[in-house]
């Protein structure tokens, strides 16, 4: 039961995005379709699952005082090794994310989860809080991509939703429905939250 | 020269990088919140900006593509980013404490923002030369402060404004975000027959 709660919290309670205001950049920028967020969201969550088993497998021999450096090597690593995959083998997906696949490791969810959890906890803790937490972001760039393309385009993974009368709202795709779109979900969260409790 | 120019008004403005190209969204949400501070900020990413083109440029193109790994770009930048904030911090405050005193509290801060990372990559990813990615560099510096102080004028007038309870803090920065977006997409006609 414990170990459930640690892969249901990093999708509803300590929501990433919604909750936590983490990793915003990616989050913005790669949700005009719901599939390029799909895409990053699972980039991210391998970064940080193999992170996080590497860094709570060695945390014992990792100096207190160099721990940031370390954890940003590891993290760098591994990023290194995702985009070369990518690469190789979804490169249409590495071209639309370009740069922001080497930004991976400037999510502040890899680095944060790496010191407040993984350099902690037991590597199978470490394990189900990446998977939780990797879920929960994915999640999280589907549901913004989903709303941004439904709306500025009309489909949902591609596939066209209404008939040939419905008028795309544009903007959605554009930058700014980036912000407006993620700006009126957390008010929703919040109003839900407020009739809640 | 003209050359120079467009790269510099196009980083300012067109691709203005915090509303367009999303980089730097957690100080530009973070610090946004007095004038004053957005001021410090954006000097500081100036400022940290333009070393480390000068810095990361280099190293690329004398180090890194003659010896055939260039893959290993993001681990080298991410720590000669870091370091070179050390080194900054240490100079500045040997040097120039009253700079020092400006900028000092943003340093740090400065190291895990993905603007300075974006900037170093775009340089190479753009196929810049030296020269050019520093233009780059500041131009982009400059309109990311130009963001921060817009938002910041904003943000401290919606202080005293009725927003809806659930709108509160985030949300409708976000969406003021958004809106300052929409004005700065009128600048994407400046250069139609540049940007493929």
């Amino acid at each position: 039961m414990n170990k459930f709660i640690l892969i249901t919290k990093g999708i509803i309670k300590e929501n990433p995005v919604f909750r936590l205001l983490l990793g915003l950049c990616p989050t913005l920028a790669v949700t005009t379709e719901a599939r390029n967020g799909l895409g990053m969201g699972l980039a991210t969550a391998a970064v940080l699952l193999c992170s996080n088993i590497v860094i709570a497998s060695f945390k014992n021999f990792i100096p207190n005082k160099v721990r940031i450096p370390v954890f940003i090597v590891v993290i760098a690593t591994f990023v290194t090794i995702v985009e070369m995959l990518l690469h190789a083998y979804f490169f249409q997906l590495y071209k639309v994310l370009g740069l922001f696949i080497p930004l991976i490791v400037v999510n502040c969810i890899i680095l944060g989860r790496a010191e407040a959890f993984a350099s902690k906890n037991t590597i199978i803790d470490s394990i189900l809080d990446a998977i939780g937490m990797g879920l929960g972001f994915t999640l999280s760039l589907i549901l913004l991509g989903a709303v941004r393309e439904i709306l500025g385009n009309g489909t949902c993974f591609g596939f066209t939703l209404f008939g040939d009368g419905y008028v795309p709202f544009i903007i959605m795709i554009l930058p700014p429905g980036a912000f407006i779109a993620l700006g009126i979900m957390l008010a929703i969260i919040n109003k839900v939250q407020g009739a809640h409790s | 020269m003209a050359e120079y120019i467009f790269i510099l008004v196009s980083a300012i403005f067109v691709n203005n990088f915090v509303l367009a190209r999303f980089l730097g969204i957690c100080p530009f949400l973070g610090v946004s919140k007095k004038t004053e501070t957005a001021l410090g900020m954006g000097a500081a990413v100036i400022f940290v900006m333009f070393f480390a083109s000068l810095a990361t440029h280099s190293l690329y193109n004398y180090v890194l593509e003659p010896y055939g790994v260039s893959y290993l770009r993001t681990i080298v930048f991410i720590l000669v980013i870091a370091s070179l904030v050390q080194i900054i911090e240490t100079i500045l405050k040997k040097i120039s404490p009253v700079l020092y005193n400006a900028l000092g509290i943003y340093l740090p801060l400065i190291t895990t923002n993905c603007a300075i990372l974006g900037v170093a990559i775009l340089n190479i990813d753009l196929k810049y030369s030296l020269l050019k990615s520093l233009v780059f560099a500041i131009g982009s510096g400059i309109g990311f402060t130009i963001a921060l102080l817009l938002m910041s004028g904003i943000r401290e007038r919606l202080d005293t404004a009725d927003v809806p309870e659930s709108f509160k803090g985030v949300p409708i920065a976000l969406v003021t975000a958004g809106l300052l977006s929409v004005s700065f997409l009128g600048f994407s006609g400046l250069f139609v027959s540049f940007i493929k």
